[in-house]
């Protein structure tokens, strides 16, 4: 129990001071017939050497990037993790704190969500960003619940080119609302502008629309912007934040509201979980807007300070009449980001666009010219591209597997149309060598 | 408190040299890098975005400076209610950060993930077993997360035997979250009324239990500390009725191996694994919130569902009667893996010593404290206590001013205002993993406050003066908020 300070004989001391005999007597209130008659049923407690390497082996099993060149995307990215992050983080005086309730004993916390805030907004190109929500997908569920409480509208039209995972997630969100979901299709990678045009009404309470899309391909974000604005509607644009060095920012595309992934800034995969919830919006906005948000102040002395604000509109004041229920949100992994950030700075964040798009085309270009396989889209791409291969993709990238490479994500499970296509992400981290290796073991295996 | 350097009051954007870089990224190596080559240029940023330009040693030089700035458990002890800001053991985090675990991508296949998707049904089971119910879903990221998930099956639970019910019923001391994620999920909310020390009022149940009730929802053991004893009468009753009754789990830490939701009639109940399972709170998260159900709501467990076939493990897409999903990808799983490691450090007597010794460090900081603060609900608490300031509010001392002097004195604040329910709340959590040394300390700093608001009352309303800023202008910041850097904000 070596969590557990207290002796038995500080406990007995303690049971002497509230006036009872046993801590039995401090549980008088549970009655018997509901209690646990039993131990519980787990497992009996492993010493830490044990634990150690019963854990190690069981990691083992899995195929993870540092065994294997890694070209899966689709919401998940492989980027380089910069050192210092896991140190830093990993202080206790961040990791075991908690939610700045106090803020004069919260300054660290505070002052680096105000980074954070300020970093977002700069990247994505717009106003204010919030403190971070749970991950990208609900992330986007909740901008479009925001855009029906700004709009009084009940429609949302979602681009096909939204990774089909988030649009699960908005629907589940848009059950209790009872907001209606309408689809655009995708042309040649992108979404389809006359379609799109169609899709919206004077119902429509906002347009979602991902850049880069699912598929990989670019957007005309800015003619989907005109769209949404000339039917009364809010346009919402998923990006990843890490794209943002180089792409032009949404905000200056005419978006209302930025949201996406943004594990990519110095988040582990982890097999999914935390990721990162990036949330920004236009000024006019930010009363709306769900989760936390911190601001500059100043204290009894006149210096400067940081404090939650607007609260507001959060479910610890307004309760059932709140923005959104989100409460613990995921200001470590903020937290990262932001340090990402502040290493890559200027410069490094374009150099990151820069690789990761040199060595996709580069990676595109070279499997295109296997024969059978193809490039399914034309349309331009930034990190990501959908192939199209002359076998199962899942057989093929079973194949690569065993030359230690995770080829990219089969289509069919998300798409029955794509059903011959596997998505291919390439970020700064994959090497030409790794390229041209995937390259010959494509060959052989489409052979 | 140990401070960062005395007026240290920098951002990293004020620390930006232009010409200096922290990254080492690797050169290109393929033939073409120019993206103005590879795509149309209306894609591409016009001027680079104003970020930072500082050195590896300015950022860690930085944040290690920030971190000076903050209170955690690693340093200070902090009682914050409802919260179970216990210990995080340091295992936990070296056992999420094994490569196979931290550096898996979610969509890498299942056969390859073998190991990951093991840990995650083993959790799920352990998680049943503590609490009684059937399945646990792995997948809510935070605790009002996986209220919604909870509210969201109950609510196609209803629907798929035909029912429409509307509304929801929530005690008017439950976390503000359960009426937000009710609200979320479609339903109207009807406050019931709380007896004096956090009960549910079972005239007023009773008076609201109808065929347009979806369910009731309850904190156990309430927000006031206090198990509701009358529990399976209150299940029966809601049953009775067709009403699903949801546990907010919160309060976990205070019953395990004790007693289980799922044997007290509880339908769904969900857990907070940064709170009871010692995954970090990290300034406001990551947290995990798994939910558990019993066996007539499982057709409606959010998607994918993990399935056991034989040895091999897999993900269930086919539920077509399912909440559908909440999150991307499959759930917190760098939490998941801390609470499994947890859960195998402790073991069940471990578990149950937990509740325990939980239960007996609020008891022991109520009977030393009740002297000095009205205690708001009588008889043992459980692993919290909720105390007023009623009596230092006479003299002008609020539960705000106390927190701020209790941060002077060393420690982090009780949640405060909370109970709604309780005048001038304090409310107090010390969890299992504190000593007798660090109550008492504690609670002599109390005692010495509630002399202080009598004696010298300005002390505590100049309160905090050891912190890195002084009372903050919150109402300022309100009315003309100020959330980003720009270049003249300084």
């Amino acid at each position: 129990m070596r969590y557990i300070s207290n002796t038995p004989a500080q406990q007995r001391e303690m049971l002497a001071q509230i006036g009872v005999g046993s801590i039995e007597d401090l549980l008088a209130r549970i009655p018997t017939k509901a209690r646990l008659s039993r131990p519980l049923n787990v497992p009996a407690a492993m010493a830490e050497t044990d634990l150690v390497r019963h854990l190690r082996a069981l990691s083992a099993l899995n195929a993870n990037a540092d065994d294997y060149a890694c070209f899966l995307g689709a919401g998940s990215y492989d980027h380089s993790v910069p050192s210092p992050i896991n140190h830093l983080i990993s202080r206790g005086e961040f990791f075991t704190a908690y939610t700045p309730y106090q803020p004069e004993a919260s300054q660290g916390t505070l002052r680096s969500i105000f980074e954070y805030q300020s970093m977002m907004a700069e990247l994505t190109g717009m106003d204010v960003a919030n403190a971070s929500l749970y991950d990208g997908a609900s992330s986007v569920a909740e901008a479009a619940l925001m855009a029906h409480a700004v709009t009084e509208l009940n429609a949302i039209v979602l681009s096909k080119g939204l990774n089909p995972l988030y649009r699960q997630v908005v629907e589940t969100y848009c059950e209790g609302p009872g907001i209606r979901l309408k689809s655009a299709p995708i042309g040649d990678g992108a979404t389809d502008l006359d379609a799109l045009r169609k899709a919206v009404s004077g119902q429509t309470a906002a347009v979602v629309i991902q850049h880069p899309n699912f598929f990989g391909c670019l957007e005309d974000v800015k003619a989907a912007a005109d769209i949404a604005h000339a039917a009364g509607a809010l346009l919402i644009v998923v990006a990843d934040p890490v794209n943002l060095g180089l792409l032009t920012p949404p905000g200056a595309l005419g978006a209302d509201l930025v949201v996406g992934e943004g594990q990519g800034l110095g988040v582990p995969m982890s097999f999914g979980g935390p990721n990162l919830g990036v949330f920004a919006a236009k000024q006019e906005l930010v009363r709306r807007m769900p989760g936390r948000l911190v601001g500059a102040t100043v204290d009894l002395d006149g210096q400067r300070g940081f404090v939650l604000t607007l609260q507001t509109r959060e479910q610890h004041i307004r309760r059932e009449k709140a923005t959104s229920n989100i409460c613990t949100n995921v200001a470590l992994c903020a937290l990262m980001a932001t340090i990402y950030v502040a290493i890559m700075g200027k410069v490094g964040i374009r150099k990151v666009g820069e690789l990761s798009t040199a060595k996709a085309h580069y990676a595109a270009e070279t499997f295109a010219k296997i024969p059978g396989v193809r490039l399914r889209f034309t349309a331009p791409f930034f990190k990501e591209f959908t192939l199209e291969l002359p076998k199962s993709p899942e057989r093929v990238a079973k194949r690569l597997m065993k030359e230690k490479i995770l080829a990219g994500v089969p289509l069919k499970a998300f798409d029955r149309a794509q059903k011959d296509c596997l998505l291919v992400a390439v970020t700064e981290k994959r090497t030409r060598g790794e390229i041209d290796a995937y390259a010959a073991a494509l060959a052989a295996a489409v052979a | 408190m140990h401070t960062a350097k005395p007026g240290y009051d920098k951002l990293i954007f004020e620390l930006s040299c232009p010409g200096r870089h922290a990254h080492s990224l690797p050169e290109c190596d393929v033939p073409v890098s120019d993206p103005a080559q590879l795509l149309p240029k209306e894609h591409l940023r016009a001027a680079p975005p104003e970020l930072p330009e500082v050195s590896e040693v300015d950022v860690v030089r930085h944040y290690s400076r920030l971190s000076q700035m903050n209170y955690g458990v690693d340093t200070h002890f902090y009682p914050l209610g409802s919260c179970t800001m216990k210990y995080n053991p340091k295992i936990n985090e070296d056992m999420a950060r094994l490569p196979g675990f931290a550096r898996l991508h979610p969509l890498t296949p299942e056969v390859a993930a073998q190991g990951a998707l093991r840990l995650m049904d083993e959790l799920s089971r352990d998680l049943a077993e503590v609490s009684g119910m059937d399945h646990v879903s792995l997948q809510p990221a935070a605790g009002a997360q996986g209220e919604l998930a909870g509210v969201l099956m109950i609510r196609a639970y209803h629907l798929a035997r035909g029912e429409r019910r509307t509304k929801v019923l929530i005690p008017d001391s439950a976390h503000g979250t359960n009426p937000a994620s009710t609200a979320l999920a479609g339903y109207s909310v009807v406050e019931l009324k709380s007896e004096q020390n956090g009960d549910v009022d079972l005239l007023d149940l009773e008076r609201h239990l109808g065929d347009d009730v979806a369910a009731f929802m309850i904190t156990q053991p309430n927000t006031l500390g206090l198990f509701e004893s009358r529990i399976h009468q209150i299940t029966e009753m809601c049953h009775a009725k067709g009403v699903q009754v949801y546990m907010d789990g919160a309060n976990f830490n205070a019953i395990l191996g004790i007693t289980r939701p799922g044997d007290l009639g509880f339908d769904v109940c969900h857990f907070n694994l940064h709170k009871t399972f010692t995954t970090p709170h990290g300034g406001g998260g990551p947290g995990a919130g798994p939910v558990g159900i019993k066996d007539h709501l499982a057709p409606f467990l959010p998607t994918p569902v993990l399935v056991k076939d034989g040895d091999e493990y897999a993900f269930d897409w086919n539920r077509p009667q399912s909440i559908g999903k909440l999150q991307a990808f499959w759930g917190n799983f760098g939490m998941l893996v801390r609470a499994w490691t947890y859960i195998r450090t402790m073991g069940p007597d471990g578990l149950r010593a937990v509740s325990d010794n939980a239960v007996l460090n609020a008891n022991y900081i109520l009977s030393r404290l009740e002297g000095e603060y009205d205690r708001s609900a009588p008889g043992p608490c459980m692993h919290e206590c909720v105390l007023s300031a009623r009596r230092q509010k006479k003299l002008g001392v609020t539960a705000t001013d106390i927190a701020k002097r209790l941060l002077d004195l060393g420690f982090y604040a009780p949640t405060t205002y909370f109970p709604l329910i309780v005048e001038e709340a304090l409310m107090i959590e010390p969890t299992e993993t504190e000593s007798k040394e660090t109550l008492d300390e504690f609670c002599d700093a109390m005692i010495q406050i509630a002399r202080e608001a009598r004696d010298n009352p300005q002390l505590i309303h100049d309160a905090p003066v050891t912190t890195p800023v002084r009372r903050l202008d919150q109402t300022g910041a309100a009315r003309q908020p100020r959330l980003k850097w720009t270049p003249q904000a300084k």
